[in-house]
Parts: C-alpha cells; structure tokens; sequence
C-alpha cells in the first residue's frame, strides 16, 4: 500500500484543516485505536499494569510539559510537583466527596493543579529561559515541602503516604484501590489520555496554540499581532499544570496504589523532561513515542537480555538503560532537537515520495 | 477563483478619516538611551492614503521612529497623535488593536510554523471564540477558523506564494520569508502598515514584485504605508512624501522631487562634514 497524498483533492478548507488530512493517517489511527482496545484480551496482566497503563499516564504528563516548554516555549523542571498537585488534590477530593465518581474527580484534580501551575507561571512574564527553569525547580522544591509539611493533605496518616481508596462507579465496578482490575483501571486511563489528548490537539491547532507557538518563535513579533504575553504565558502553564495534574492523579489512582511526596520528585520531573525532548518538543505524538521508548526501554532490557541468555542483575540492567537514555538524549539534542517526532514525520515524507528519492 | 484574486477584498477600516487627512501626528519626538540619542525633537506626519518613506543614513534613528510609532520604545518627550486621540505610553499590543501593524528590517517571523499559520497569526486579534469551543474545535470554533482561512488564501494568492502555503518559514529563502512577513502584517488588516526595509538584501525582480505588492496594498486595500527604505530609486518611484533623518535629526520632508533637490539631504548622502 502506498503512503500518498496526492490523488486526494480537498475540496474545502474543512477537510483541509481535518485533524487527520490524510486518509492512510486516518486509517493508521484507526488500528491503533483498535489495538489500544482489544490489548486486554492478548496482553498479560503484567504487561497491562507495569506498562500500558503507566506509559499511558506518563504520555499525558508528557503532553502537559509539552504544551508548556513544546509549544510556548517556557522551560519547566516542575513537571513532577505539578502532577503532585493533582494527586494530592484528588485524593482529598476523593475523601471529602466520596461518591462523586472517581473520573469526575480526576478530571477536577487538575484545575488545582492548573491554578499552583499560574502561580508559579507569574516570573515567566519577567524572566526567561534558563531562569525560568530555576524558578520551577523552586515550585518543584516549595511543593514537595508541603507534601511532607501540611499533614491534612495525607489525611495525618502516621506513614505520610496517601493510600487509594476503593471507589466504585458505572454501575458498580471497583475503579480504583486493590482489588480494581488491572483491565478496568486500562479502559479507564486510554479514555482519559484519548479525549484529553484531542481537546489539546484541538487548542494546539487553533487560535491558542498558534498564540502560544507565536510566544515561542519571537514573542516581540507575537506582540505586535497583538498578542498579550500574559495571558497566553499564564494560559500555557495553566493547561499544562492541568494535563500534568490529570496524570498524576490517575499516576496514583490507577498505578502505583500508594505514593508518598518522593514519588513526586524531581527525578519525576527529569523523566517527563526527557520524554518531552527525546519524543520531540512540540509535537503530540512524540510524547507517545518518548513516553514509551524511556518507559519501556529499561523493561524490555530487563526481560530481554536474561531471555538471551545475559545475565547480569536487575541493578546492571537498570543502570545500563539510565545510560543509554542518557547518551540518546545527548544524541537527539545534538543531532535532532525534534526527536523521535521528527523521525517519524521524516519517514513519512520519504514514503510520501517513494520510490523516488529525489521526486 | 481570478474574479476573487484580483478583488481582494481585504481593506484597512473606515474611520472616518478621508484620503489626506492627517492619520499619524509625530510632535517633538525625542528618544534616547542612556547617554545615546536615537531621535532629537523630529515632527512629522502621515497622511490617510499615502505612502510615506523614512530615508536616512545608517544609525539615522528610522527603526527607533517605528518602534516609538508602534509602542515599542516610549519616547522621553513629544506626543504622537493617531487618528485624532493623543497617546501615552501605548503598548505593542494596543498598537496592534488600533489598526497599526508591521514588519522587520530583520525578518521576524515565527520560524516553526508554516506560511499559512504565520499568515494566520495576523488574524488573531479578529478570532474571538472562547477557550470551550476551542477546545472541541467544532461549531463557532470551526466556522471561524474557516472563515478566517478564506481571508488567509486571498492573501496568499495576493502575494503569489501558494507554492509554499505548508513550507515551514524557516526553510524558505530570504526573499519568499520578506513575503511572507508582508503577508502576516496584512492579515492584521491594517490602516497604518510599517515597513522597515522591506527589500532589503533582495535582487532586482524580487525588488520590483515587493514594489508592485506595496502599490497594489495602497490603492486596493486603502492601506496607509509608512517605509524605511535604502533603495533611493524605489523611494523616489514609489512614494507620496519622503521624510529624511540623518543622527536623529529631521533634516527633510516633502516630495521626493523637493528631498532630491535639498542641500542637506545632499549633503547627508554624500557624506560632507558636519
Ligand atoms: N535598544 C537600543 N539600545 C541602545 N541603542 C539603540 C537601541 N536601538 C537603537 N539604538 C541606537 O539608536 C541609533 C539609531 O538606531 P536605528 O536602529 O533607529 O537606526 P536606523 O536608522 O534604523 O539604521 P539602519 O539603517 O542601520 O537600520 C543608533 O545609534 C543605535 O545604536
Ligand atoms: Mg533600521
């Protein structure tokens, strides 16, 4: 089958701006979707629970930082606080009102998370780039502190952990604590991370995204289009904390069970960074790719190389994948600052064309 | 479709004012920074209609003039007047929602985003559908973006580059990006439009296609144009009135024929002693 644009007229500027302008793009999603909702029935519980269920989290976050250091281009190292805020947010709102349904909830989390991510979005509207990122690194800090400080957040547990209660819903099925399953828990993340994710391709390609982009490529020019900073500075963090708040909530809810203000730390952060970057900055489907390649890398390392027959320790194992994270992120911020995204739309253009290199 | 091409039906807004009214009043404008004086007490005007060139040596203070005019800089003393209404200390983005916009001697575009998003930018201040359509993209969201896409392609079709609707700007050369810049500041649907050199670096047709879109922006959209320009033979070829700045001093203003004709413009240009 050809890859090919051509032979397909859009007649209107609707079909144009499609979500999906091209027909082998529309069918390619339409697989993935029906993979993404038949994978219960083939994959193991381990495969659903250690890695569908948290790369799909992981992704959402990674589409939040994105919007923010992506498309606005305001660099943050508070990915892990702000998704801190949405868990901790949820899970008070899960205890004060506890027969809202938890995907209410979850999708309420982030509008905390929204207003401590405005909060500390404030500097950016003086203060730029790497300076900016010291100012995360404070939100990052100052929120962790009051994770351990402000007792009513845990519920003045003895242990400082929040645990996840079982709570039920659509009809009567167990949505989160232990004896949820690890199928319903899937269902649940891939609705939230599908829709999520196309309401914020929907603002990326219109008026808000391009206000952001505009901020990002020379914010002296977006200006003159009358573009008011603030507003569209304050606007990126506010949707990113959001998407950030969202999967740190479900992060919790739906896949640790338990977390304690160290499950939100700055290594969090790092990680999302780093599938931001190696995905592709300002792009939506490189957070997927970024998402699962630092995700599933020291997973597959683990299995696959015992499988053939190297057997050196899960400890060497996880060490040798930080490393290779590592050096490909070098690799891509050298070679290709656009990522994995970049590669992808590379590939595309060359199938676009092919067997004609030079067409 | 060539019946639309050649009707563009973009036009700068009705304000009452008629061709050759005073639209832009500069008054005792003087500029510095720090100890550096960029402009010293110039006064001029723009008039509805016309097309108005800044000419001046290197360092004159032609760019500082627009970024006073656009709210970018704030000048220490004068006042600026637009249509009627004096203004204090207006910012880039109000300059923008008063009908002024611009380009950059520098290309200034959004380097990641395609000709047609950068040309769509201009439009932003005229979308206004809330964050909830916008985030379902459906109904008034839809509508808007399409109607505004219509708007965007009479443009490009305007200024020939439907070639490179979807190219990333960055990729472009030099002279298409002039193009595209040009077609981003018209997208605002201006009444008063800046540019500050726009042929600059480019070769002879490149130069005559940019003279023909300045012209034909003038007499079809009703454009008032103020120009910064290096190229005497265009300035004399193209403009209403001419207004000379050389170290920040106003050393000229009237026809192109009365410039060429004044002795300290001469002077200026040919470099006699001060
Ligand atoms: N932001 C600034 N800070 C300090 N000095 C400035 C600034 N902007 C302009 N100047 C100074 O003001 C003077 C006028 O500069 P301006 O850019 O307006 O000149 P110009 O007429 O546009 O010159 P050119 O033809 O080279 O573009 C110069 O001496 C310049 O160094
Ligand atoms: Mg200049």
């Amino acid at each position: 089958m050809f890859y090919r644009e051509s032979g397909q007229y859009k007649t209107t500027y609707e079909s144009d701006q499609a979500i999906f302008p091209i027909r082998e793009d529309r069918i390619g999603i339409a697989i993935i979707m029906a993979m993404a909702l038949i994978t219960p029935f083939i994959a193991s519980e381990f495969i659903l629970a250690s890695i569908m269920i948290p790369f799909l989290i992981l992704a959402l976050g990674t589409i939040g930082l994105n919007v923010l250091t992506g498309y606005a281009g305001q660099l943050s190292l508070g990915t892990g606080a702000f998704m801190g805020a949405g868990a901790y947010a949820c899970y008070k709102l899960a205890t004060i009102f506890p027969d809202i349904n938890i995907v209410v909830l979850i999708l309420l989390s982030g509008v905390f998370s929204a207003g401590v991510g405005i909060l500390f979005g404030l500097p950016s509207l003086r203060i730029k780039g790497l300076y900016l990122a010291v100012t995360t690194l404070a939100a990052q800090f100052f929120l962790e502190w009051c994770f351990i400080r402000i007792p009513w957040l845990y519920n003045y547990n003895a242990s400082g952990a929040i645990e996840v209660p079982e709570r039920r819903g659509f009809g009567d099925l167990i949505l989160t604590g232990p004896s949820a399953t690890a199928t319903t828990r899937y269902y649940v993340v891939l609705a939230i991370v599908v829709v999520v994710t196309l309401v914020v391709k929907n603002l990326v390609r219109g008026r808000i995204g391009r206000q952001w982009m505009m901020i990002r490529d020379m914010d002296i020019a977006a200006e003159l289009m009358g573009v008011r900073p603030l507003w569209a500075k304050l606007s990126a963090f506010a949707v990113s904390s959001y998407l950030a708040g969202v999967a740190g909530a479900m992060f919790v809810f739906f896949y640790l069970g338990a977390a304690e203000p160290s499950s939100f730390g700055i290594s969090l952060s790092f990680q999302v960074l780093f599938m931001a970057i190696l995905g592709g900055l300002g792009s939506l489907v490189g957070s997927f790719f970024g998402a699962a390649f630092i995700w599933i890398l020291p997973i597959a390392l683990r299995v696959g190389l015992p499988a053939v027959g190297v057997d050196v320790g899960a400890e060497i194992i996880f060490q040798i994948a930080q490393m290779a994270v590592g050096a490909l992120i070098i690799f891509f911020l050298i070679a290709e600052p656009h990522g994995l995204a970049r590669l992808w739309a590379i590939g595309k253009e060359k199938l676009r064309v092919w067997p004609f290199p030079y067409a | 479709m060539n019946a639309r091409i050649q009707h563009v039906e973009l036009h700068a807004a009705d304000d009452g004012l008629k061709p050759g009214d005073v639209m832009l009043n500069i008054e005792n404008v003087s500029l510095s920074f720090g100890g550096v004086k960029a402009i010293t007490d110039i006064s001029f005007d723009i008039r509805k209609g016309e097309i108005r060139a800044i000419i001046g040596p290197n360092g004159a203070g032609k760019t500082s003039m627009l970024n006073v005019i656009n709210g970018f800089y704030h000048p220490q003393q004068g006042t600026i007047t637009f249509r009627g209404q004096a203004r204090s200390r207006m910012q880039p983005h109000e300059a923008a929602l008063s009908g002024i916009a611009r380009t950059f001697q520098n290309v200034a575009l959004f380097k990641g985003m395609s000709t047609l998003d950068n040309i769509m930018s201009g439009r932003t201040l005229k979308m206004n559908t809330n964050f909830f359509w916008q985030m379902l993209h459906v109904g008034p969201a839809r509508n808007e973006e399409i109607a505004h896409r219509l708007k965007v392609e009479e443009i490009i079709d305007f200024l020939e580059i439907q070639a490179i609707r979807k190219t990333p700007v960055g990729k472009l050369p030099y002279g298409l990006q002039k193009r595209v810049e040009l077609g981003r500041a018209l997208a605002m649907e201006p009444d008063l439009l800046l540019l500050d050199e726009p042929m600059a670096g480019m070769n002879l047709e490149e130069k005559e296609d940019m003279s023909r879109f300045i012209l034909d922006v003038n007499s079809q959209m009703g454009t008032t144009i103020a120009l910064i320009e290096h190229d005497m033979g265009v300035v004399m070829d193209i403009s209403d009135r001419v207004v000379v700045l050389d170290y920040g001093r106003k050393i000229g203003d009237g026809t192109p024929g009365e410039v060429k004709a004044n002795q300290d413009v001469i002077d200026a240009y040919l470099g006699v002693s001060h």
